[in-house]
C-alpha cells in the first residue's frame, strides 16, 4: 500500500472501528442513553448545537493555545535558569516538583475565587499552571546533559555563552523540548476545561458539557467529549509537525 | 625564536569538599613549531588538564603556559581539539560539523571558501562522498576523521588531541595513525597527543613524555630518531621495541610498581 495513503486510512479505519464496537455495546446490553449514549446519539447533538459547538469550542482552543504557549515561555525560562545552574536547579527543584503534586482541580476554586469574573484570564491561567511543569524538566535536563566536550571546543575557539546556547544547547535540546510539548498540549487541555467546568457563567466546551448536564442532555455531554478528544488531536499533531520541521533530524530513519 | 609551547614548573589543584587535590607538580615541557609530542602516563595522573592549560580553558595555580612566548590567559582560538569522544551536532550535516569553527574565529573567508576549505580536509581524512550525510550516519572511526577535520579547520597553531583512537578498534585505529602522517604532511600543526597507547605514541610523534602518577610531573622525556611519515613496519623495528620497553618502564615507576633505583641499575 502507498504510505502515505496507509498513514490515513490506518488510524481511520481505527476510529471507525471504535465507534462500531461502541455502537454494538451500547446496543447490546440495551442501556438508555442517560447511562451510556451511542455513536448514533451524538450526531443528533451534533447538529442540534452546532453553532454552539463552533463557538464554544474556539473558546476553549484559543484559551489552551495562549495557555499553552505562556507555559512554553515560562517553561523554558526556567529550565533555562535551572539548566545552567546548579545552585538555581538545587533551589528550584523541591519547589516545582511539590507545585507539581498539587491536584489542579483544587487550585482551581481558589483561583476562581481570587480573580472573581476574569474568566478567560483564569482559565489561561490554569490551563498555564497545569501544564508548564514538563516543559521546564525536559528543557532543563536537555541543558544539563549537554556533552562537556562540546562546551569545550566552544569555548576554546572564544565563543561567548550566547553563541554556545543558539549553537548548541537550544538546538540539542528541540528533541526533548517537543516531547515534553505534547504531554503539555493535552495537560493544558485539562487545566482549561477544568476552569470551564467549575466557574459559574463559563464559557467554552467545559461550560457547554455542565449546561448539558444541568438540563440532562446526556447525549451533549458525550459530545462534548468527543470534540474535546477531536481538538486535542488536532493540537496534538500540529506539534508532531512542528517537530517534524524544528526536530526531525533526531527521528531515526525506520527500518 | 621562542618555542611554540613551553610549560614551565605548572603545579594545579582541583578544589575538592575534601580539601585541594593536587593533580599538577613540576610539569615542564617545551616544544618547537611543527613538533608533535606525546604525553603517557598512568590514569588520573593529570594528562586532561594539561590540554585545558594550553587550550587556555584553565589557568595553573602555579608556572607557566606560553604560546609563542606569550603566558596563555584564556582561550584563544588559534588551537584546535580533538576528543576520544568525537561529539558531532546531529542536525548539521558532516560538512555543516566542520566549518563550524570557522562561524565563531573571526575570518575573512566568503561562505564558498570555508566550504572548500572544509572539503579539501574531509578529502584529506579518506571522507569525501560524505559530506552531506548525518553524523548519525557515520561509523566511529569515520566520525573521529571528521572530528579531526573540525579541529583544524581554522588552521590552529596547537592541535591537542586527548585520547582521539581510544575508543577505536586496533584495525580502525592503525588506519587513523596513517591518516594522521598524511594529515601533518600537508597541513602542517604543532601537537600535543594524549594517549594511553605507547606504540601509538611512538608511532605518531617525535617526542614522548612521562607524567609520573598524581599529582604529575615530567618523569621522563624520550626522543623518537624518526620523525615524519613512516609506515607501520616501523613499530617491527629492534629499535622500536627498545623504546617501548623503556617507555613500558617508565609507566610501571610511574604507577609505583617499579622503583627508579632499578632502572639504574
Amino acid at each position: 500500500m502507498n504510505p502515505t495513503l496507509q498513514k490515513i486510512l490506518v488510524p481511520t479505519a481505527a476510529i471507525v472501528i471504535f465507534l462500531v464496537v461502541w455502537e454494538f455495546i451500547v446496543w447490546a446490553a440495551g442501556w438508555p442513553n442517560y447511562k451510556m449514549a451511542s455513536p448514533s446519539d451524538l450526531l443528533p447533538a451534533f447538529s442540534k448545537h452546532w453553532s454552539l459547538f463552533l463557538t464554544m469550542g474556539w473558546q476553549t482552543l484559543w484559551r489552551t493555545v495562549v495557555g499553552l504557549i505562556i507555559a512554553v515561555i515560562f517553561g523554558t525560562g526556567v529550565g533555562m535558569i535551572m539548566g545552567f545552574s546548579r545552585l538555581m536547579r538545587d533551589a528550584l527543584y523541591p519547589l516545582l516538583v511539590g507545585f507539581n503534586a498539587i491536584p489542579k482541580a483544587t487550585v482551581v476554586p481558589i483561583v476562581a475565587l481570587m480573580f472573581v469574573g476574569a474568566h478567560d484570564f483564569n482559565t489561561v491561567l490554569i490551563a498555564f499552571m497545569i501544564s508548564f511543569f514538563p516543559i521546564a524538566v525536559s528543557v532543563s535536563i536537555g541543558l544539563s546533559t549537554l556533552e562537556p566536550e562540546y562546551r569545550d571546543i566552544l569555548r576554546s575557539l572564544g565563543a561567548s555563552q550566547s553563541t554556545i546556547f543558539w549553537k548548541i544547547a537550544l538546538p540539542k535540546t528541540l528533541p526533548e523540548f517537543f516531547g515534553a510539548l505534547k504531554v503539555a498540549v493535552t495537560l493544558a487541555f485539562i487545566g482549561t476545561n477544568l476552569m470551564e467546568i467549575v466557574s459559574p457563567h463559563g464559557r467554552g466546551l467545559g461550560a457547554l458539557f455542565d449546561s448539558g448536564k444541568t438540563n440532562s442532555d446526556y447525549p451533549l455531554m458525550f459530545a462534548v467529549l468527543i470534540a474535546l478528544a477531536a481538538l486535542g488531536i488536532v493540537l496534538y499533531y500540529i506539534v508532531v509537525a512542528l517537530e517534524k520541521v524544528f526536530a526531525g533530524w533526531a527521528e531515526r530513519p525506520q527500518q | 625564536m621562542y618555542p611554540m609551547i613551553k610549560i614551565e614548573g605548572v603545579r594545579h589543584a582541583y578544589k575538592t569538599p575534601s580539601g585541594p587535590l593536587p593533580v599538577l607538580d613540576g610539569l615542564e615541557l617545551s616544544l618547537n613549531e611543527g613538533g608533535f609530542v606525546a604525553v603517557v602516563g598512568p590514569s588520573g595522573c593529570g594528562k586532561s588538564t594539561l590540554t585545558k592549560l594550553v587550550s587556555g580553558l584553565m589557568k595553573p595555580d602555579e608556572g607557566k603556559v606560553m604560546l609563542h612566548g606569550e603566558v596563555v590567559t584564556g582561550p584563544r582560538n588559534t588551537v584546535g581539539m580533538a576528543f576520544q569522544n568525537p561529539v558531532m551536532l546531529e542536525w548539521r550535516t558532516i560538512l555543516q560539523n566542520v566549518m563550524l569553527p570557522l562561524e565563531i574565529v573571526p575570518n575573512k573567508l566568503t561562505k564558498a571558501e570555508r566550504e572548500d576549505r572544509a572539503r579539501h580536509l574531509l578529502a584529506l581524512v579518506g571522507l569525501t562522498g560524505f559530506e552531506d550525510k548525518r553524523p548519525s550516519e557515520l561509523s566511529g572511526g569515520m566520525r573521529q576523521r571528521a572530528s579531526l577535520c573540525r579541529a583544524l579547520v581554522h588552521k590552529p597553531e596547537v592541535l591537542i588531541l586527548d585520547e582521539p583512537f581510544g575508543a577505536l578498534d586496533a584495525f580502525t585505529r592503525e588506519d587513523l595513525w596513517q591518516t594522521m602522517h598524511k594529515v601533518k604532511e600537508n597541513e602542517p600543526f604543532t601537537g600535543i597527543l594524549i594517549t594511553h597507547d605507547l606504540r601509538e605514541a611512538i608511532f605518531l610523534a617525535d617526542q614522548v613524555i612521562v607524567l609520573s602518577g598524581r599529582p604529575a610531573r615530567t618523569q621522563y622525556v624520550l626522543d623518537v630518531p624518526d620523525t615524519g611519515p613512516r609506515d607501520l613496519d616501523h613499530l617491527y623495528t629492534p629499535e622500536a621495541a627498545e623504546m617501548l620497553a623503556v617507555l613500558r618502564h617508565q609507566i610501571e615507576i610511574a604507577q609505583g610498581r617499579a622503583s627508579a633505583e632499578e632502572v639504574a641499575e
